[in-house]
C-alpha cells in the first residue's frame, strides 16, 4: 500500500493494514438485515432487544478502556426510554427515528451536566456514584404517580418516515433499524478511539500521572467518553421502549446496570463488536437457562461469567485474536 | 543569554526535612546542566517543583519570564516544560509504538487538532510531519525499531528509559529534565545511551537539565554543574570548577558513604 493514501490510517492506527473492523460491521450489519427476513418472529424481537443493549454496552466500551466502570449505565437507559415514551405520550411523536433521536439527545444533554462531577472520580468512586445516580431516577419515577409509578406506561406502536408497517413487517423494520443504527454507532466509537482524545483512553488507566505530565487533561478525554456512553445507553433506552410498547421504572434499577456490565466483562472490551456479542450470548444464556430452570436461572448466568472471568479474562472477544494469532 | 527557568528563593520543607532551602538559580536557554548530589539532597524536589508536581513553601518560579510557581504539571507542561522519570513511567500495557502515539495525541490534542469529526490530515506541530512518520523517526533515532510492537513492560529496562526520554521529546519541550536517564543501565552502555540520548535533543534544540551520579558522565555532557546538598545548591560553574570543589568533594562525590 502506498504512503500517500493511507494518511488518514497512518494518522490514527498502528497496524493500519490489520484494521478489519469496518469491514466486519458492514458484514455482519448485513448478515442480520438478511437473516432477519426469514427469521422467526421471536428470533428478530430477542435480537432486537440484544442490539440495543448492545448498544447501551458499546457506551461502556471507552469508559472501561479508560479503567473506569459505571455501575449506572441504567440511568441513561431508562432516560431514553422515558424521554421517548414521553415524547409520544406528550407530543404524539411516533416516528421511531426521532424518538430514538430524543432519547439519545435527553440522555446525552444529562450526561454533559452529570458528566462534570463525575469526572473527578476514580475506581470505585465513580462506579458508586453512577450507580446512586441511577437509583435516583429509579426512586422518583417510582414516586411519579403522573408516569405510572412502578407499573409505569404503554409506549403506542411507531411509524418510521410516516407509514405504519403491516403487522408482519414490525419487527423486521425494528431490526433493521437497529442495525443500522448499531453499525453506524460502532463505527463511530471505532473512529473515536483512534482520535488523539479516543487513544489517551487506554493510556489513562495505564499511567493517568504520566498522561498528566505530557499535557494532556484525563478529565476531559474521561467527560467525552461519558458523555458518548449516555447517548449510547440512551439510544438503547428509547429502541426497548419502541420494541417492547412498555417501560417501567425497572429499567433504572440497579440490576439492570449490572447486566450491562455483564455483558461488557462477558464479551471484553477489545473491540466496538464485542459489545453486541455479549449482549447476544448474554440473552441466550438467558433464555436458555430461564427454560432449563426458571427458578435457578440466574445461576446458569453466574456460573458462565465465572467461567469466562477465570478461563478468558479479557472476554470472550480474546477467543478471536487467539484463533488470528494462531 | 537570556533565562529560561529562573528559580527565586525556593524554600520546601516535609514536616523536619528540609528538601528545599533559600534555592536560587537562573538556567540559560539552550545550555545543558548536571544536577548532582546525594540522595536526599534535593535534585529532585527542584525538578518536581519547577515541574508543578510540588508547590514552594515560598519562593517563586519564572518560565521565560512567566510566574508558573502555583501551576498544575500540565501546564507547566503545555508551556514547554517535559520531564523524564528515574524509574521510567510509561504505558504497560501499550505497545512502543502506541506509546507514542498517545504522546503525539497529546500534542495534536492540545494544538486543536483532535476534532471528533476532524478528518484533515494532521501535521504535527514543531516536526511538520505526519504523527506516522514523527513517530518513526523516533523509533529510528532511539533504536527502538525492533521493539516497535511490544508491550512496554516486557521492554529491558534500558529499552524502557530510552521510550521514556523518547516521549518527552514529542512535544518539542523548550526544558527538559532528565531524572537519573542512565540509571538502572550498565557503566558500559551509559556513554553510548546519553550520546544517543544528548544527539536528539540537540536535534531539536533546549535546554537539558539532568540528575546523574556517575562524573564522567556529568563531566562529558553538560556546561554547568550545580550541586546540591542538605536542600541547597552549594557549588554552581563550568564541570571542572564544580567537579573540584573543597565543599563538592567532601559532601558530594566523596559524600555518597558519609551521607546515605
Amino acid at each position: 500500500m502506498s504512503d500517500s493514501k493511507l494518511s488518514i490510517d497512518q494518522v490514527t492506527m498502528t497496524n493500519p493494514g490489520r484494521d478489519r473492523t469496518v469491514v466486519a460491521v458492514l458484514a455482519i450489519a448485513a448478515v442480520v438485515l438478511l437473516a432477519g427476513l426469514v427469521a422467526p418472529q421471536w428470533a428478530k424481537f430477542l435480537l432486537t432487544i440484544a442490539l440495543a443493549k448492545g448498544l447501551v454496552v458499546l457506551g461502556l466500551l471507552p469508559q472501561m478502556r479508560t479503567g473506569l466502570v459505571s455501575f449506572g449505565q441504567a440511568l441513561y437507559y431508562c432516560l431514553g426510554a422515558y424521554a421517548a415514551g414521553l415524547a409520544g405520550k406528550w407530543a404524539a411523536v411516533s416516528d421511531l427515528m426521532v424518538m430514538i433521536l430524543i432519547g439519545g439527545s435527553v440522555a446525552g444533554l444529562l450526561a454533559l451536566l452529570v458528566g462534570v462531577l463525575l469526572s473527578r472520580y476514580r475506581s470505585i468512586f465513580y462506579g458508586l456514584l453512577s450507580l446512586a445516580l441511577s437509583m435516583i431516577l429509579y426512586g422518583l419515577l417510582v414516586k411519579t404517580e403522573a408516569l405510572g409509578s412502578t407499573d409505569g406506561f404503554n409506549v403506542a406502536p411507531y411509524t418510521l418516515f410516516g407509514y405504519r408497517p403491516e403487522q408482519d413487517a414490525v419487527r423486521y423494520v425494528m431490526l433493521s433499524v437497529v442495525t443500522i443504527i448499531a453499525a453506524i454507532s460502532s463505527l463511530v466509537v471505532h473512529r473515536h478511539l483512534q482520535t488523539p482524545l479516543g487513544r489517551m483512553t487506554t493510556a489513562i488507566r495505564d499511567n493517568e500521572i504520566r498522561l498528566e505530565y505530557m499535557g494532556a487533561s484525563a478529565r476531559r478525554v474521561i467527560y467525552v467518553n461519558y458523555v458518548i456512553g449516555a447517548v449510547l445507553a440512551g439510544f438503547g433506552g428509547a429502541i426497548v421502549a419502541s420494541a417492547v410498547g412498555h417501560i417501567d421504572p425497572e429499567m433504572a434499577y440497579w440490576t439492570m446496570s449490572g447486566e450491562f456490565v455483564f455483558m461488557a466483562i462477558l464479551a471484553g472490551t477489545a473491540s466496538v463488536l464485542a459489545p453486541f456479542l455479549g449482549a447476544s450470548i448474554f440473552s441466550a444464556i438467558h433464555s436458555f437457562a430461564f427454560d432449563v430452570s426458571p427458578n435457578t436461572w440466574q445461576m446458569i448466568l453466574g456460573a458462565s461469567l465465572l467461567l469466562v472471568i477465570v478461563f478468558l479474562p479479557e472476554g470472550l472477544w480474546s477467543l478471536f485474536r487467539r484463533a488470528r494469532r494462531a | 543569554m537570556t533565562l529560561i527557568v529562573s528559580a527565586e528563593n525556593l524554600n520546601k520543607r516535609f514536616g523536619a526535612v528540609t528538601a528545599a532551602q533559600d534555592i536560587s538559580v537562573g538556567i540559560e536557554r539552550d545550555s545543558v546542566v548536571g544536577l548532582i548530589g546525594t540522595n536526599g539532597a534535593g535534585k529532585t524536589t527542584f525538578i518536581n517543583m519547577v515541574t508543578g508536581y510540588l508547590k514552594p513553601d515560598s519562593g517563586r518560579i519564572l518560565f521565560d519570564g512567566e510566574d508558573i510557581t502555583q501551576l498544575s504539571p500540565r501546564e507547566v507542561t503545555r508551556r514547554g516544560v517535559s520531564r523524564s522519570f528515574q524509574i521510567a513511567q510509561l504505558y504497560n500495557t501499550l505497545t512502543v509504538m502506541e506509546n507514542i502515539m498517545v504522546a503525539l495525541s497529546v500534542v495534536l490534542d492540545n494544538a486543536g487538532r483532535s476534532g471528533f469529526f476532524s478528518f484533515a490530515d494532521p501535521v504535527v506541530p514543531g516536526f511538520d510531519q505526519r504523527p506516522h512518520d514523527v513517530a518513526n523517526m523516533l523509533l529510528e533515532r532511539f533504536q527502538l525499531q525492533a521493539y516497535r510492537d511490544r508491550p512496554a513492560q516486557i521492554l529491558p529496562g534500558g529499552v524502557r528509559k530510552l521510550l521514556d526520554i523518547a516521549l518527552t521529546l514529542v512535544a518539542k519541550p523548550k526544558v527538559l529534565f532528565l531524572d537519573e536517564p542512565t540509571s538502572g543501565v550498565s557503566a558500559q552502555e551509559k556513554f553510548g545511551m546519553m550520546d544517543m540520548v544528548m544527539d536528539n535533543i540537540r536535534s531539536q534544540g533546549g535546554t537539558v537539565l539532568f540528575v546523574e551520579h556517575d562524573m564522567e558522565v556529568i563531566s562529558r555532557f553538560s556546561d554547568r554543574v550545580l550541586a546540591f546538598y542538605d536542600g541547597r545548591i552549594i557549588a554552581d560553574g563550568p564541570p571542572e570548577r564544580t567537579l573540584n570543589d573543597p565543599d563538592v568533594l567532601k559532601y558530594v562525590v566523596g559524600g555518597q558513604h558519609a551521607k546515605g
